[in-house]
């Protein structure tokens, strides 16, 4: 993600044509999945809407109104359009909770994503350049990580950090690790064959400079691929972890803990339970799209010639 | 320092000297419980490079002479034998002397199109071994960039473009460029042509040679062209299995080759002129594995001169008079006709 942040401001600072080229390339390839478009359109609202919860939320996620429990949603009968989603069981807005949840589950996307990218790519950039036992004593410990059901381990790992939001975050971020570590040393493994590489030993450049600037940016076209989808599957984990209760507590309004909560109302106010599941659906869908599109766009393997 | 060595004489001091260079790679066996095997990748080759001046290696593929470019800039150590450049021996230098040195020594890859950072312009990757080497300011840098895309004719313009944006003869010239950067006083060229387009190899063979004229280079020109060897070598080293069998002056090993092999390679270059066709000799059998040597000399399987003592006895390289050296036992014998 940060590479193409880089590509746009690099090439709107000198104004070079070859990554304009590529950008325009990129576009050409994405705009081609409809799919892809869609998500990303969806991505844009959900931040959209994650930023401005605040305006458009027509009331106080956690406010309850006591008069008003387990309302329908406003086009049903028994509906009001002060509640358009309906309320819950404790008489707060299901839509102002929804609008809000929306702040939570990209939150930890974004933070899963970064820790378990960031550290993904260091270990993943080590196994693959230095090899050796380096190589060996950290795929060990990724093939065992791998070697646990993920939401299992997840689980594990919040009952003895302890329930709450940034330890699940931290467990999801530890499950997910393994797949960047992977892709990050494969990438390097091919890359580092390459002659440029050595061409940049032959001059003297240090491990840290071939790594980090020779090898590193010609290996994240299928790490941002897999950052885009990670996102979706950290949205999916915090929601079933805040649904087991070892997540986000209440009165947070973070989807999973919202149908968690509902639980028990199923059968008489379908809403309740509904509205959020939805939410994680159409969330975790656009980002998977959107990250299908990216792979399309940015793997050269699966580039259509 | 190109100065200084314009005034020299034109046959000078060698620049570097190799002595019994070997490379074994320990490879595992077949399966978990497989031996381990050690491959013989180069055995025992010696040479030397003198400025302005070109040593042509060549052989087919799996002789060793890609190892021999690695062993020279430095990729990978010596299993064993001697490494003299610039008067220093590397296998005794330290890791400071080690790193003076990989200045002297530079190299050409084959492949233009994968010897070229796709992520980086064009003036970074020339820049590169300036800033890692010296302590130029940027400006610095830009201005010796500049001035080598000049010497290799290469246009001001392409300083801030991509590699993908150029056909392979210009990123060719662009590979020779960021070689040249560190004043190198040897240049290690590893194909530098076999991936190009006729017409365009001769365009870089000509810049090469003007660069060697000018820099007082040290080539170590590794191809499997002979025409082009013929074309640009002074001296040619023929290497089968690792081991150089036949070390000579160009005309004389290109007029009158004494090893077998040199003959049978020879034989097979395609020639432009009919009246000239000489009989072709055809070898037997594969090129046997590095990993599996045969004993005595590696040739004997396929050579039409072998003998029993080819079977046993590794042939040393002796001195052919009047031509150069040759690791023989027909030639030493006289049995070659």
């Amino acid at each position: 993600m940060s590479a193409s942040a880089e590509t746009t401001a690099t090439a709107e600072t000198e104004g070079a044509p070859p990554r304009r080229q590529a950008l325009a390339d990129f576009w050409f390839y994405f705009s081609e999945n409809r799919g892809a478009v869609g998500g990303l359109v969806l991505v844009v609202l959900l931040i959209l809407m994650a930023i401005g919860a605040d305006l458009i939320a027509p009331h106080d996620p956690t406010q309850q109104f006591r008069d008003h429990l387990l309302i329908p949603p406003a086009w049903q009968e028994g509906g009001t359009w002060a509640f358009p989603l309906g309320t819950d069981a404790v008489g707060r807005d299901l839509m102002s909770r929804l609008i809000h949840g929306a702040r939570f589950s990209l939150f930890v996307g974004l933070i899963v994503v970064s820790i378990s990218l960031t550290v993904g790519i260091s270990l993943g950039l080590m196994a693959g350049y230095f090899r050796g036992w380096v190589e060996a004593a950290i795929m060990r410990v990724m093939d065992v990580i791998l070697a646990f059901p993920s939401l299992l381990l997840a689980l594990v790992l919040v009952a003895i950090l302890g329930p709450g939001l940034v330890n699940a975050m931290i467990a999801i971020a530890v499950v997910l690790q393994p797949h960047f570590v992977r892709l990050t040393r494969a990438q390097v493994l091919s890359v580092a064959a390459q002659d440029y590489v050595t061409a940049s030993r032959t001059v003297g450049a240090g491990p840290l400079r071939l790594m980090v600037i020779t090898i590193l940016p010609n290996c994240m076209p299928p790490l941002i691929v897999q950052a885009t989808l990670s996102f979706s599957t950290a949205i999916l984990d915090a929601a079933a972890l805040g649904f087991l209760g070892l997540g986000a507590q209440p009165p947070t309004p973070e989807w999973g803990t919202m149908l968690a909560e509902a639980r028990e109302f199923i059968t008489r106010a379908w809403w309740v339970v509904t509205f959020p599941g939805l939410a994680i659906l159409v969330t975790v869908l656009a980002f998977n799209l959107m990250g299908d599109g990216l792979r399309d766009a940015l793997d050269p393997k699966l580039k259509r010639t | 320092m190109s100065d200084a060595v314009l005034e020299a004489p034109v046959l000078e001091a060698p620049v570097l000297e190799a002595g019994e260079l070997t490379r074994h790679y320990q490879v595992r066996g077949q399966g978990l419980f497989g031996k381990p095997a050690t491959v013989h990748a180069l055995d025992g080759a010696s040479f030397t490079l003198t400025p302005g001046r070109t040593l042509a290696v060549v052989g087919e593929s799996g002789c060793g002479k890609s190892t021999l470019a690695r062993l020279l800039t430095m990729i990978e150590p010596p299993t064993s034998g001697r490494l003299v450049i610039d008067g220093l021996d590397l296998t005794k230098a330290g890791k400071a002397e080690r790193a003076a040195l990989r200045r002297t020594v530079q190299i050409v890859f084959q492949d233009p199109y994968g010897s070229l950072n796709p992520r980086q312009r064009v003036g970074d990757i020339l820049a590169e071994p300036l800033k890692i080497n010296t302590d130029l300011t940027a400006d610095q840098r830009r201005q010796r960039v500049v001035e080598i895309m000049d010497q290799v004719g290469l246009r001001r313009e392409f300083f801030d473009r991509y590699p993908h944006m150029f056909s392979g003869g210009q990123r060719q010239r662009i590979a020779i460029a960021r070689a040249l950067m560190l004043d190198p006083r040897i240049l290690v060229l590893d194909e530098p042509v076999s991936a190009l387009d006729v017409s365009i190899q001769a365009q870089v063979l000509n810049l090469l040679a003007d660069l060697q004229e000018r820099l007082q280079l040290a080539y170590l020109f590794i191809s499997h062209d002979l025409s082009v060897v013929r074309h640009i070598a002074d001296e040619v080293m023929v290497m089968y299995l690792g081991r150089p069998v036949e070390h000579a002056p160009r005309d004389a090993l290109f007029g009158n080759p004494r090893h077998p092999y040199t003959r049978a390679l020879l034989s097979a270059t395609p020639s432009a002129d009919p009246d000239q066709r000489r009989q072709r000799i055809r070898l037997s059998g594969e090129l046997p594995s590095p990993l599996n040597p045969p004993p005595g000399c590696p040739f004997h399987p396929r050579c039409p001169l072998a003998n029993e003592r080819c079977h046993q006895e590794i042939p040393a390289a002796l001195d052919v008079p009047g031509h150069g050296l040759a690791a023989c036992h027909a030639v030493e014998e006289g049995r070659d006709g």
